[in-house]
């Protein structure tokens, strides 16, 4: 080997490769640093947004619902501190140890556990898990207290819906409830509150329909988070706003006595303002206490609730829709009136029933009630005075007044599933049934019954815009955070004053003559005097028939075949205030039944209170002085046949 | 055989040795290294532990091992190089059966006190052992086919067994790095020709052996290569890496974010923060200026190092440097274009910044051997 002569042989040609080498090293140098400029210089803006969005999470803080009032200022929807137990596994260790620790403290039913565990597995190891929720003061307490030996378990305050007069007020005030896939649907553009796990939102009644104004907006944390998603720190916080605290029109006191005077029935209540329109009382029998949907209903509960007959979940007063009955007289007498096909004093003959063609439609007087005049008419309830009414003028002028009244309308309260009745016409029977309309139909509907409906609200703005000659509009809202909203004032409905005034004499007939169907129900107290109408609607069109041939009474059938009792009143006859209606499922005759339901009803508001008991019938004394010696305790439900 | 100096050169002996110390390179790398312990210490959060102290201490071993193998004559090294190339072999064959199994891969030997990689250590062993062969071979075979054959063999060994580990990255490593001293040693440039050209055909087979049979790459590597070719297909997956860490070089822009002010690394957005993709910690902190010195000063201690190899006639020595200047070049070069999105994720530390007690010494070493090669060249 000669390595004197390398350097001479092999130094040049290292030399040029080794340049070469050099020179692409260099150029590969130079590619990295462009994509550096690339990088750094040029998208250097993209890239710090995005490194920001990977950094900064927006985390809402929910916003305290407003709360729900009746018009004296007492709670019907309030935000109750629910105190809940999260576990934070990193700083827990051994879960299942864990909750042994707290099982010595408050109970964790074994469902519950099993629940935590699985949960505790899914998620990361430093997102709390809840371990139990509405504990009580002392159970929570009691955990606070042994926190220093509970490590990862944390005692926390958050804020859920309670409603503190759970039954009375169920169906208006509604309840709330965690939102759901069909809830985030029917939203065009979700409120992003909405994706919070565990939020509540109105899921019936006030709360759900006024669910805008009660919810509040979000405030909002800013917090930096790390690349699994765990809290390093808050940079900033806006504090959300909380909802709108709303105040009903309901007086609560009125509210829990009409819901004592329905129990045990499936019946609703509608007590009414006829100067404001303000609803003082809306109650449907039987309730049901909207704190278990908070809490999360359980599925023996839910069936409960859905499969009683009385249908406790169905707000009856706003949207059960029924025949009115004799109730819907009033109507029918001032469509005839104001058409001018009959005066207020012509008479009506009654033999106790009244041939159309070859169909005879029967008084439920079998005997007949003779001449009758509109007053007689309707205080004996007489049912050829009203065939005749109704044959006279013709459905479609029957249902515009009715409509006038506030019957087969909408009547846009905060509330869901509101009926609008129904008010047929000839168009409506000819584009529905594709039917053309009988004298015969008009007859039914002379009497409240066939196709008409209404809802016991309605029935109670009729009674009110009778008894005032307005059009009075229901309210349900009075104020919203503190501030009143003024009743608008009602415009006069346009009727004959005479022929109003007739009409409420033979509502004061009713009950304040003799004889008069709702006499027994009278208020003694002539300041207080109460004007009304009793109806009976038969549930089904065949039962004619069976009365006819006599087959069966009223009380020999299946309770859910019996007919619906109705009432309608109004108080004072001189000066009225307040106007009422009460309708019974099924429950007989409207006089006997609904008749004094209404009165207490009205006596309760007009004094505000319970009356002294020389307001009532010298016969129904004792009655009521035995219920008032039972109150606050609710009259157990009958045993009716709920076959 | 004994060491007979070219005529009219003088080889520096004795203490005065030190005088002829590259010392431009070695104030190179001990300014890389502070980087790198600065780094460390970045994300760390401030914190001495448990990177950067360490890394010093290491950093302070290796300039010293730098230093003592430096003062060795080349000539020594050069009698080592085929027993170190057949330790390391031996160690590569031991690691298949003894190895520590980290990150689905068999790469080190637990020595209680250092887990060694011997796949490192092999990386020098075999730039010495092909510097060897060609400081022997006579200038004039250097192209013949039948003496082309030993280094593809020398080469293609300790290749194969790294690749069983299984470690792409370090097997392309051996590879090219084997292929720049048998470049700079004068093999014609067709062979290199048809060895791209082979290697093409082997990417092809191997890119069309996926889902079948045969499958010759892990599952995991096909999916960092489609991830590679298209990141946004899989951003929280395998993509993650590349996605994260362009974001963080680029959110650094022009000056930085500040020392220790990176997000990105800091709320730990960035994989393996402290090894492989420290890069993008510095880029994120110091933002171009950071990262362009950076590269500045590695493409310094590459030139530096070329420049000693085209000044050498020691042909042994020359090629050392030569290979072993390559070989940093190629790891930082990689590892760069890496956390840039330039390259597949192959798992290449950042030389003398990524945190790795083998990757140090080895590196300090060589740069040991390269300084040896330059105190002892004739002059």
């Amino acid at each position: 080997m000669s390595r004197q002569q390398f350097p001479k042989k092999d130094g040049p040609r290292i030399s040029r490769r080794g340049l070469l080498l050099l020179g692409g090293q260099l150029g590969v140098v130079g590619v990295l640093g462009w994509r550096m400029r690339q990088l750094q210089v040029e998208n250097s803006e993209r890239y710090r947004l995005l490194a920001e969005e990977n950094r900064i999470n927006m985390r809402l803080i929910p916003p305290a619902r407003g709360l729900i009032f009746d018009r004296e200022g007492r709670a019907l929807a309030v935000n109750r501190q629910n105190y809940r137990i999260v576990m934070i596994r990193e700083q827990a260790g051994d879960p299942e140890e864990a909750l042994n620790r707290l099982a010595s403290l408050i109970e964790i039913p074994e469902a519950q556990r099993a629940r935590v565990l699985k949960e505790v597995r899914q998620k990361s190891a430093f997102v709390p898990v809840t371990v139990a929720e509405h504990l009580n003061y002392t159970e929570f307490a009691r955990v606070s207290a042994n926190s220093p030996a509970l490590p990862g378990i944390i005692p926390e305050v958050g804020l859920s819906r309670f409603y503190p007069e759970r039954e009375a007020t169920s169906h208006l005030v509604g309840y709330v409830g965690p939102v759901s896939e069909k809830d985030l649907k029917e939203q065009e553009d979700p409120d992003p509150l909405l994706q919070i796990p565990r939020f509540q939102i109105g899921k019936t009644g006030v709360e759900k329909l006024d669910e805008g104004k009660l919810r509040g907006h979000a405030g909002l944390s800013r917090i930096e988070v790390n690349s699994v998603g765990r809290v390093m720190r808050e940079l900033d916080r806006t504090e959300g706003t909380a909802g709108a605290n709303l105040q009903l029109t309901i007086d609560l006191d009125l509210q829990n006595f009409a819901l004592q005077r329905l129990a045990g029935q499936s019946a609703a209540a509608v007590v009414m303002d006829v100067h404001t329109g303000d609803l003082m009382a809306m109650a449907s029998a039987p309730g049901f206490d909207p704190n278990l949907f908070v809490f999360g209903i359980s599925s023996t509960n839910w069936n409960g609730l859905l499969n009683d007959p009385y249908r406790p979940l169905s707000n009856k007063s706003v949207s059960g829709a029924y025949p009115p009955g004799s109730t819907f007289k009033m109507t029918v007498a001032l469509a005839a009136l104001a058409d001018g096909a009959a005066t207020v004093n012509e008479t009506v003959f009654c033999p106790g029933y009244m041939e159309v063609g070859n169909r005879r439609f029967h008084c439920w007087r079998r005997g007949g009630h003779g001449h009758m005049n509109l007053h007689d008419g309707l205080k004996n309830s007489c049912d050829v005075y009203f065939y005749e009414m109704a044959r006279r003028v013709g459905i479609d002028k029957i249902s515009a007044m009715a409509n006038r009244l506030g019957i087969g309308v909408r009547h846009d309260l905060p509330l869901p599933a509101i009926s609008e009745g129904l008010t047929p016409t000839r168009d409506w029977k000819q584009r529905t049934q594709n039917q053309s309309w009988l004298v015969g139909d008009s007859i039914n509907a002379g009497i409240g019954q066939g196709y008409v409906l209404a809802t016991p609200l309605q029935l109670a703005v009729m009674s009110a815009r009778v008894a005032t000659g307005r059009a009075v509009v229901p309210r349900l809202v009075r104020g919203v955070d503190s501030k009143l909203i003024a009743p608008e004032e009602a415009p006069d409905i346009g009727l004959d004053p005479r022929h109003l005034a007739a009409v409420r004499g033979g509502m004061n007939a009713v009950v304040n003559e003799r004889h008069g169907t709702g006499w027994r129900s009278r208020i003694e107290d002539d300041s207080l005097a109460m004007a009304g109408k009793s109806g009976t609607s038969q549930v089904r069109q065949i039962s004619a028939e069976e009365r006819r041939l006599g087959v069966f009474r009223n009380e020999d059938l299946p309770w859910n075949r019996r007919d619906h009792a109705l009432f309608v009143a109004y108080a004072p006859v001189q000066a009225p205030r307040f106007a009422v209606s009460v309708i019974v499922e099924h429950g007989g005759g409207g006089s006997s039944v609904c008749a004094p339901i209404c009165r207490d009803l009205l006596l309760q508001a007009l004094y505000k209170g319970p009356p002294p008991l020389s307001a009532y019938p010298a016969s129904d004394r004792d009655e009521i002085e035995q219920r008032r010696a039972l109150q606050p305790e609710a009259p157990a439900r009958p045993a009716h046949d709920r076959a | 055989m004994s060491f007979v100096p070219p005529p009219g050169s003088r080889i520096p002996s004795g203490p005065a040795k030190i005088l002829y110390f590259h010392w431009g390179i070695a104030v190179l790398l001990a300014a890389v290294s502070c980087v790198g312990f600065l780094m460390l210490f970045s994300v760390a959060d401030g914190s001495l532990e448990p990177w950067s102290q360490r890394q010093m201490m290491r950093f302070g071993a290796g300039f010293a091992l730098m230093l003592v193998v430096a003062m060795i004559n080349i000539r020594f090294w050069r009698s080592l190089a085929i027993p170190s190339y057949l330790g390391s072999l031996a160690l590569l064959v031991a690691v298949e059966f003894i190895g520590e199994v980290g990150m689905g891969a068999q790469r080190w030997i637990d020595l209680g006190f250092f887990q060694l990689q011997p796949s490192e250590v092999m990386k020098i062993a075999l730039v010495l052992v092909l510097a060897r062969y060609y400081d022997w071979l006579d200038p004039e075979k250097v192209s013949r086919p039948l003496w082309v054959i030993p280094p593809v063999i020398l080469t293609l060994l300790p290749m194969g067994l790294v690749l069983m580990q299984p470690d792409l990255g370090t097997a392309l490593l051996l590879g090219i790095g084997a292929a720049v001293v048998m470049f700079l040693a004068g093999v014609s440039l067709w062979y290199f020709g048809t060895a791209a050209l082979a290697a093409c055909a082997v990417v092809f087979t191997v890119m069309t052996s996926q889902g079948t049979d045969w499958q010759l790459l892990k599952d995991y590597q096909f999916r960092r290569i489609s991830t590679f070719l298209d990141p946004s297909s899989d951003p929280l997956g395998a993509g993650y890496h590349i996605t994260q860490s362009t974001i963080a070089m680029g959110s650094g822009g022009l000056t930085g974010r500040g020392f220790m002010q990176g997000t990105q690394s800091r709320l730990n957005f960035l994989p393996e923060k402290h090894t492989d993709f420290i890069f993008t910690t510095l880029s994120e902190e110091f933002g171009f200026v950071g990262s362009i010195s950076l590269l500045g000063l590695y493409t310094l201690i590459i030139a530096l190092g070329t420049l000693s190899a085209l000044t050498n006639r020691d042909r042994f020595g020359s090629l050392v440097t030569g290979g072993i200047t390559a070989t940093f070049f190629l790891y930082f070069a990689i590892n760069m274009a890496m956390v840039m999105g330039l390259a597949p994720v192959v798992g290449v530390p950042l030389p003398l910044v990524s945190y790795g007690g083998s990757a140090m010494l080895v590196l300090m070493g060589a740069f040991g051997l390269l300084q040896s090669a330059h105190v002892h060249k004739p002059r």
